[in-house]
């Protein structure tokens, strides 16, 4: 079964955009928020990652900070 | 094991155009890098890459990696170089994950931001201290920030903020303000910009995220509220892996107009160099440079 992806992402944070063109690369589905303009999520976030940085990636609870390619491939089973 | 014509460390604007030659010159060559894109990834806005009269740095390092791509590179991405030395006349380089040979280098590793050295910095990185205003400044609506560094890319930063925070307290160390009086102009303008010069950041404290700064003026001590520090004080070299390699005081490594170093058949490009201009038009015309130069090596030596 396909996991689900979560990004927590703002509209200007360049490694936000290359995360999403790699899931996108990939053919992963993920939901994307923006926490700059959702501050629910922003809180969120921040309770779940208990970091203030963006992006952070929840895959199936799984936190990833930040664009680590190799941490996502390892998550996502690339 | 192999040895190879050529090794480019680093795959910035330098590295990447550096790959770019050496594919059609047909050269047998690997690519090691932590990441595609280094600085001007993590650039926003770009308008003077001459054909661009805008382009954000996301989309130019696309275009520099599609570009790049259209040859078959062999690169090692997320591998960091830990050492590169010249022994006999042979490259040799270690990284975190194997180690490589080649008859040449290309040294292209770029900058990273300078860090404060402050107490609690490294603790409450990602926590509130953030080394990318360009990302993380959308975090902190509505809240008190501080800005550390009074050159442009500080006043970048500042400018960044008070779209979003409430305050913005702008730190610097020296008694002025080094940024383009235009941009100081402008941050003042906002009414929410708080300038503290000859001030130097000795704590950052917190409890799980940042809660303050402990910064002191001339002897005294004092405590400011904020969010989130942006840390803008500059860029260091990412140089401390070659060994044998001349460097200046600011720890660029020395080369000549021709982007060789002390070290035969070691060459360097960009950002981690002394060149003069550290602009991204400027790093890719290096990486040229450096390509030519080590074919020019090879063909020299094969003679």
């Amino acid at each position: 079964m396909a996991k689900s992806v979560k990004v927590y992402s703002t509209s200007t944070c360049p490694y936000c955009s290359m995360a999403k063109s790699f899931l996108k690369d990939n053919n992963i589905a993920f939901e994307e928020v923006d926490v700059s303009q959702d501050t629910a999520a922003a809180q969120e976030m921040m309770e779940k990652t208990g970091q203030m940085s963006v992006p952070a990636i929840d895959v199936d609870g799984q936190i990833i900070i930040g664009f680590d390619k190799k941490a996502l491939s390892k998550e996502l089973g690339l | 094991m192999t040895v190879r014509d050529l090794i480019i460390i680093g795959s910035g604007p330098a590295g990447i155009t550096a790959s770019v030659y050496a594919a059609r010159k047909r050269m047998d060559f690997l690519v090691i890098t932590k990441n595609i894109g280094g600085q001007a990834a993590i650039s926003a806005d770009i308008e003077n890459y001459t054909g661009y009269k805008f382009i954000t740095g996301p989309e130019l390092v696309e275009k520099f990696k599609e570009h790049m791509e259209q040859f078959d590179v062999d690169i090692k991405e997320d591998e960091a170089v830990t050492l590169v030395e010249k022994r006999g006349a042979v490259v040799e380089i270690e990284t975190d994950q194997g180690r490589y040979q080649a008859r040449t280098a290309i040294i292209a590793s770029g900058r990273i931001s300078r860090q404060l050295g402050a107490e609690g910095e490294e603790e409450f990185k990602h926590r509130g201290v953030t080394y990318c205003a360009t990302c993380d400044a959308p975090l902190f609506a509505d809240v008190d920030v501080a800005v550390i560094g009074g050159g442009n890319s500080g006043l970048d930063a500042v400018l960044q903020a008070v779209r979003i925070a409430s305050k913005v307290h702008l730190i610097e160390i020296d008694p002025e303000l080094r940024a383009d009086p235009i941009m100081v102009e402008q941050a003042e303008k906002s009414g929410k910009v708080s300038i503290h010069t000859s001030t130097k950041v000795e704590k950052v404290y917190g409890e799980k995220f940042v809660e303050g700064i402990t910064v002191s003026k001339s002897g005294k001590t004092e405590e400011i509220p904020v969010k989130g520090v942006f840390v803008e004080i500059g860029y260091v070299p990412v140089s401390d892996f070659v060994k044998g390699l001349d460097k200046n005081e600011m720890d660029e490594i020395i080369v000549n107009c021709r982007c060789e170093t002390n070290v035969p058949g070691i060459f360097a490009a960009g950002d981690v160099t002394d060149v003069y201009g550290k602009q991204i038009i400027v790093a890719c015309s290096e990486g040229v440079k450096a390509t030519l130069a080590s074919f020019d090596y090879l063909s020299r030596s094969e003679r």
